[in-house]
């Protein structure tokens, strides 16, 4: 439907008033033709073919960068061997115990200084400076506190989710717009109605982003925390081919993370256009 | 026995340059059933005098009675239609009309479904309101008021922003309502047609400070004709009052 004939039905409708159905139907949203799948795909595809070729001809180190069926086999093997599922448990288990800590404190956190600004005053100054700690320098303290166990890893995990939610729950609160207070007023809501029907649907907006930012920091941490030190885990199984100098594997748990870092933010992203469906914005 | 007495109201602003008198001793009674429009120029404290008898403003002198009970707070028996719909974009058309209401209780959802009709909407139950034009939606936020059956309808110009086709579209459908329900309407406005076309008492303010300079009646029956020469008539007296009220700005900005 272009522009011009909407605006005209939409003055049909005023003549009228009547069942123009058109109208009320979504602005059609553009669906994901093959085309735009082919064209997201095209570059990735080049490149592949290309190394692939590059290392087959020997034009590049196969220990520095080895070829794609390589990265496949090694796959494929640590599948079979069971390994990789292993090291993916544990990874899974840090980084979902971690969000679920940290982010779950930042959410009632950033709601509960939302709503109240003598809350706000008591704990905000806090929190901002704390924020500002980069988790990378507090891996020694957590390292000196709590060992090289899982509780160190889990809460350097949770450190980082906590903010990106803190923060945004706090301002999608702040950012309710104030006339829809006065017809709250005027419809007579109760706290409770005003809460549920007004402030947390026009937060969650903000709520959902720092949602996204919070699973994409606490992926970081997990990389970070598995780094510096640990047995097990897919950042262990990068490390430990290191050392081995298995290129390969590290490749294979590079893009492990990578995948399941998109999958998570494909979820969230999911979950924004379903429940945000409401919103009028830019769709490009 | 008047529906609304607005008794003596007056209403100072404090302001960086000192208190602005915006209203001095306004003094209306409002009788069940009347369709009153209120019409004066920007600034002359319409939208603070609407805001006092819907007891959103409540620091003022002199007092607002609906029902010869004293006005102290907002409720749902003002219902109060602001320029702009104001309806809650993640909500449906039905849910926005029931807004706090459960929408799954048979009464409400058979009420919502009758206004949904009065306000001309139907087919457009479950769309969102990024989906309405903003007459549509200025529709919406009128049948929320109505479901909750105020005893006054208080609009602060409600159609101010549509284009001119869609305005009077909406004055038809404002005035099908008002002679289904019989809902006492108090409606502000700075379109004098739009004044005389709807209203059975014209109230004239002037402004700094506002007071009510007139009240004229409109005696037409209605469906009006805005081309009829009755109409044309009250539309001289109302212009030449308005004239009188410039006169007088005129020359109180040379003193
Ligand atoms: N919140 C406020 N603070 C200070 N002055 C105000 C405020 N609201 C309105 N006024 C003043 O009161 C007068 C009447 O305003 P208003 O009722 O909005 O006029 P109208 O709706 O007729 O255009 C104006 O002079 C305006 O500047
Ligand atoms: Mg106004």
């Amino acid at each position: 439907m272009s522009n011009q004939t909407g605006v005209l039905t939409r003055s049909g409708v005023e003549r009228t008033g009547q069942s123009v159905k058109e109208t009320a139907v979504k602005r059609q949203r553009k669906r994901w033709p093959l085309s735009n799948w082919v064209r997201g795909l095209a570059l990735p595809v080049l490149v592949i073919l290309i190394w692939e070729a590059a290392g087959a001809y020997g034009l590049i180190s196969a220990t520095l960068l080895p070829r794609p069926s390589e990265i496949l086999v090694a796959f494929k093997d640590l599948m079979v061997s069971g390994e990789l599922f292993a090291h993916l448990k544990i990874s899974l288990f840090r980084a979902v115990l971690g969000f679920l800590l940290g982010g779950g404190l930042g959410l009632l956190a950033g709601l509960a200084v939302g709503f109240s600004s003598k809350t706000e005053q008591t704990l905000d100054p806090t929190l901002q400076m704390m924020r500002t700690i980069p988790s990378l320098a507090v891996i020694p303290l957590f390292i000196l506190w709590f060992g090289f166990g899982e509780l160190s890893k889990i809460l350097l995990i949770s450190k980082a989710a906590f903010f990106p939610l803190y923060v945004n729950a706090f301002l999608g609160i702040r950012g309710v717009d104030s006339k829809l207070f006065d017809v709250a007023k005027v419809l007579q809501f109760s706290k409770w109605k005003q809460i549920t029907t007004l402030i947390l649907p026009a937060a969650l907006p903000n709520i959902l982003l720092g949602l996204r930012l919070s699973l994409g920091a606490a992926w970081l941490a997990l990389v970070a925390a598995e780094l510096m030190g640990s047995s097990e885990g897919i950042g262990y199984l990068i490390m430990d081919a290191r050392q081995f100098s298995q290129t390969s594997i590290v490749f294979v748990g590079i893009i492990i993370f990578a995948v399941f870092g998109k999958a998570s933010d494909s979820l969230v992203r999911y979950f924004e256009k379903r429940l945000l469906k409401w919103r009028d914005s830019f769709i490009g | 026995m008047a529906l609304l007495q607005i008794n003596e109201v007056e209403k100072s602003f404090e302001t960086a340059n000192g208190k602005v008198k915006a209203l001095e001793k306004i003094q209306l009674d409002v009788k069940k059933g009347e369709f009153i429009t209120v019409i004066g120029p920007s600034g002359c404290g319409k939208s603070t005098l609407l805001k006092i008898v819907a007891g959103l403003d409540t620091e003022h002198e002199g007092s607002v009675l609906l029902d010869n009970r004293k006005v102290t707070g907002p409720s749902i028996e003002k219902g109060f239609i602001f320029q702009e719909p104001r309806l809650f974009p993640w909500l449906t058309v039905e849910k926005n009309i029931a807004a706090n209401l459960p929408v799954n209780i048979k009464e409400t959802k058979e009420s919502v479904k009758q206004l949904i009709e009065l306000v001309r909407l139907k087919g457009f139950e479950n769309a969102y309101p990024k989906e309405l034009s903003g007459g549509m939606a200025q529709r919406v936020a009128i049948a929320r008021a109505l479901l909750r059956n105020p005893k006054v309808l208080l609009l602060d110009e409600p159609f101010g922003a549509l284009d001119a086709f869609t305005r009077s579209h909406m004055q038809e459908v404002l005035l099908d309502i008002w002679q289904k329900n019989r809902t006492t309407m108090l409606f502000v406005t700075h379109d004098i047609d739009e004044a005389i076309y709807l209203a059975t008492r014209v109230v004239i303010m002037n402004p700094r400070p506002g007071t009510i300079r007139e009240v004229i009646p409109v005696d037409l029956s209605y469906p009006r004709k805005k081309t009829d020469v009755s109409f044309q008539e009250i539309r001289q007296r109302v212009l030449s009052e308005f004239e009188k009220v410039e006169e007088q700005q005129a020359t109180g900005a040379i003193q």
